[in-house]
């Protein structure tokens, strides 16, 4: 599935089209707290653009954008960003997750320390839900093996 | 909410899931299984969850399919029983 196309028509959609996917995205997640939609959904729509990437371009090529490590550390960043928000508003004297107290870092009123401190929880669980979504993708895809696994096993072997 | 409409988008909806289990080919019973999101999520959004739409939209027709063909891919495409 992750092979080379080489047809002119699958390259350019997709090279025009990733763009505006990336840009749909960010838009999810940036309205997520007023209106439909939010850190998952957008997250998961960033994830799509970059599986279009791989199963048009390849797996070589793909691995400059966005690798497997790549993924790994934005997983785990995503989740450093959403706890470390969480954990913020416990260090500062209140609910874990209770964005109020945010007020007296922001210097803003507290209803808009709300709406800051969820803009920041969703583009952790954007940031997550995207490196995970592909990651999930390249597993499955790959079957857990990597050209340059293959490679090795077959140097080994010869 | 419309009752009629919601009654059709039903039909569709157990029509898809049927197909969906009793077709052979596996990669057909993928893109079935897609029509069948797309489908609930037309009912969710019909009866005003927008939200639980947009969800079952991205994720389930849109990375779900991709990942059960990957899937597909990778194993036989024909089912035994």
């Amino acid at each position: 599935m992750t092979r080379v196309t080489d047809d002119i028509i699958i390259r350019a959609v997709a090279r025009i089209l990733i763009p505006f996917i990336q840009l749909y995205a960010l838009y999810v997640i940036m309205h997520g707290h007023h209106s439909p939609g939010g850190g998952f959904q957008g997250g998961v729509i960033m994830g799509a653009s970059f599986i279009l990437y791989l199963l048009t371009h390849g797996l070589e090529e793909a691995k400059t954008r966005m690798s497997e490590i790549r993924a790994g550390v934005f997983s785990s960043f995503g989740l450093l960003v959403y706890s470390g928000i969480g954990l913020l508003c416990l260090i500062l004297g209140s609910n874990y997750l209770d964005y109020g107290k945010l007020s007296t870092v922001l210097k803003v009123i507290p209803a808009q320390a709300r709406s800051l401190g969820i803009l920041g929880v969703e583009i952790g669980v954007g940031i997550a839900v995207m490196a995970v979504m592909f990651s999930i993708f390249f597993d499955i895809s790959t079957g857990g093996i990597l050209p340059e696994d293959e490679e090795d096993l077959g140097a080994r072997d010869g | 909410m419309i009752l009629g409409f919601d009654l059709i988008l039903l039909l569709f909806v157990v029509i898809c899931a049927v197909a969906a289990l009793s077709v052979k080919d596996l990669l057909s019973a993928v893109i079935i299984l897609g029509a069948y999101s797309f489908f609930m999520c037309l009912l969710w959004a019909e009866m005003g969850a927008v939200d639980v739409a947009f969800t079952e939209a991205s994720v389930s027709a849109g990375i779900g399919t991709v990942l059960f063909i990957a899937a597909v891919s990778k194993t036989q495409r024909g089912s035994k029983d």
